[in-house]
């Protein structure tokens, strides 16, 4: 049992959820009133969102590539969940289809033609940005009442954003980590060539795991409108970044298949309540932006440390 | 075939050709709008905003080729702060303006060497390497920088604005330091090694690079020629700003792409990044002179951005 816990395997595995535990305590801690569910709903309610993001952005991670368009896109869904699902219900569950179906061409075409997704998305950031601009020109529009009665739904005694980042981790890890297509598109990150001749069609990997990234942008974005209550277009624009960021510090590599969606979950909620802790710790505005950059750098120095007991 | 023919399909196959075909497409389409008035004018505001994006583009560009993965994303707030501690060293002296200068390539440098030393030391993925790096340069340039309005030395505001018959001095100076810097990549052995290490690092490794010296010295030196970019935005446009570096993020990875530069690494691309710089620019301003508003001119650049790399085709693969 002792020699489990000194295991660099596990160690690896449980490092984010020791970040996160280490961020909490402190925040507790320093504000023993946070410690309450009132408090903790504050508290992680924007990690809600950025944790849809941030499985969105594992995904494609999982495929090998990298999607800088998706703070775009989430506010894109923002402007139109904030617009037409309002108003106009039925055109807003089209466009909203419209979008995931644009995620998925945009996945074929960088499979298809064999292009760097960085530049892809990249490209897609600008226009994500310039559709949600022309939906939404001025900052405002308002939320269904539906997603903002979800997203203020209180359940007893634990609070909604952790009933809520228990359900996504846990869907995402049997749909991915557990299925035996989800071994696939894994697969498909990982090695290609030997998922391509073992008769799988890569494409179709490419296109689902496009599309999944879409429908987690769509519900991220809902669920951000469902706090805010109203949009603008670059709403989620720093979402990109955290994504990624979130992915990485929960176990996500660069390579290709290796993700992890409960790790990806844990990290949005860190870097989260990172932000907030800031403010707890009287961290002078200036250097708050410095803080989170140095929080990332900490977590994964201590990554790496493990990685090279591993090796060792 | 005939001789030139055969010379058109050579230079075809040339990577950074698509770039300026691009270039000169836009250019033409605003040129066929406005019936060919103020088209001089373009040209030097093109000439005068491409010189930053070639200046960075080059440092991007040779981080770029050291291999998937490997990319600076702390361009945006190294620019912010080389602009601020530029014009603070200068002063608003003309006598500062070379220590002012050098003030902002050594921050600059100081910024490379420490995003690779998180690369190496920490062993953190570069791409968030950089981008925890911007984070705590950004903080720190907000810091040193606040209430910070210093106006450039008069010699130096001159000089970055200065014309010569409508071109730009700065993009002839950059001009002859991009030729430079594609001969470094060429035909050095340095050159040769970054490119060697995006290859295959391993093999570079094997085969007696010195792949740790010179994937530092690829970081030391996109963050210093972001420095530069700094220090001479702050110079052009009268002052430094914090939000000065922010749209060189994206656009200093996409003039590099645009201009042929391989992302899976060990091709750089020189001449490209001119093309794309250009290209980048005129876009934006053939789009305006259509009278396209915000979002419209969004979406254009964006799917122009994808067109282009579409059409180049990707790379095969390698392994």
């Amino acid at each position: 049992m002792l020699r489990g816990l000194g295991n660099p395997r596990f160690l690896r595995a449980v490092l984010p959820a020791i970040s996160l535990a280490v961020i909490l305590g402190a925040i507790f801690a320093v504000n023993p009133r946070t410690m309450s569910p009132i408090g903790l709903n504050l508290l992680l309610q924007l990690a809600v969102p950025v944790a849809l993001a941030t499985i969105a952005q594992m995904f494609i991670l999982a495929v090998n590539d990298l999607d800088l368009s998706i703070g775009g896109y989430v506010g894109l869904v923002a402007c139109i969940g904030a617009t037409f699902l309002n108003t106009d219900p039925l055109l807003g569950v089209v466009l909203l289809g419209a979008c995931i179906a644009a995620y998925a061409v945009m996945g074929a075409l960088i499979h298809w033609r064999n292009l760097p997704s960085i530049v892809v998305t990249l490209g897609m950031l600008f226009v994500w940005q310039g559709i949600a601009i022309l939906v939404l020109p001025t900052p405002g529009g308002a939320a269904p009442g539906w997603i903002t009665a979800i997203m203020g739904f209180k359940p007893p005694l634990v609070p909604f954003p952790i009933v809520a980042a228990v359900v996504i981790a846990v869907v995402v890890h049997f749909a991915l980590m557990r299925s035996s297509y989800g071994v696939i598109l894994r697969g498909a990150g990982g090695n290609p060539r030997a998922v391509a001749r073992a008769g799988w069609s890569l494409l179709k990997t490419k296109l689902a795991m496009y599309a999944l990234a879409g429908l987690f942008g769509v519900l991220s974005g809902l669920s951000l409108i469902g706090l805010t209550t109203s949009a603008q277009a670059n709403i989620a624009m720093p979402y990109t970044l955290l994504s990624i960021a979130g992915a990485i510090l929960g176990g996500s590599e660069f390579v290709g298949g290796r993700v992890s969606p409960v790790g990806a979950v844990i990290g949005a909620l860190t870097l989260t309540l990172a932000t907030r802790a800031l403010t707890f710790f009287h961290v002078p505005p200036d250097w708050q932006i410095g803080a989170q950059g140095g929080i990332l750098i900490v977590v994964l120095a201590l990554r790496a440390l493990i990685n090279r007991r591993e090796v060792a | 075939m005939s001789t030139a023919m055969v010379r058109i399909r050579v230079l075809l196959a040339r990577p950074w050709i698509w770039s300026f075909l691009g270039a000169l497409a836009v250019w033409l389409a605003a040129e066929l709008f406005t019936g060919g008035q103020g088209a001089g004018e373009l040209l030097t505001a093109t000439l005068s905003f491409a010189v930053f994006m070639v200046i960075v583009g080059i440092g991007q560009m040779f981080v770029i080729s050291t291999g998937p993965g490997n990319v600076d994303l702390s361009i945006p707030a190294t620019i912010a702060l080389t602009g601020a501690v530029a014009m603070k060293t200068m002063g608003g002296a003309d006598a500062m303006i070379l220590p002012g200068m050098l003030a902002a390539l050594a921050a600059g440098a100081f910024v490379g060497a420490c995003n690779y030393g998180l690369i190496r030391l920490l062993r953190i993925p570069p791409i968030i390497a950089t981008m925890s790096a911007n984070f705590l340069v950004m903080s720190t340039a907000i810091a040193y920088g606040r209430g910070l309005k210093v106006k450039p030395p008069p010699l130096f505001a001159d000089f970055t604005t200065a014309q010569v018959a409508g071109i730009p001095v700065l993009a002839i100076c950059t001009a002859i330091f991009a030729a430079v810097m594609g001969v470094v990549l060429h035909r050095t052995v340095y050159g040769r090694s970054v490119h060697a290490i995006g290859q295959n690092r391993r093999a570079a490794r094997l085969a007696g690079v010195a792949v740790d010296r010179t994937r530092f010295l690829v970081y030391v030196l996109s963050a210093t020629f972001a420095g530069l970019c700094g220090a001479l935005l702050a110079g052009f446009s009268g002052g430094s700003s914090l939000s000065a570096g922010e749209t060189y993020l994206l656009a200093s990875i996409a003039v590099v792409v645009i201009g042929g530069t391989s992302v899976a690494g060990g091709r750089g691309n020189v001449p490209g990044i001119w093309g794309a710089a250009l290209f980048m620019y005129l876009l934006e301003a053939m789009l305006n002179t259509y009278g396209a508003g915000a979002g419209l001119r969004l979406i254009l650049t964006g799917l122009i951005i994808i067109l282009v790399i579409t059409i180049a085709g990707g790379d095969r693969p390698q392994r």
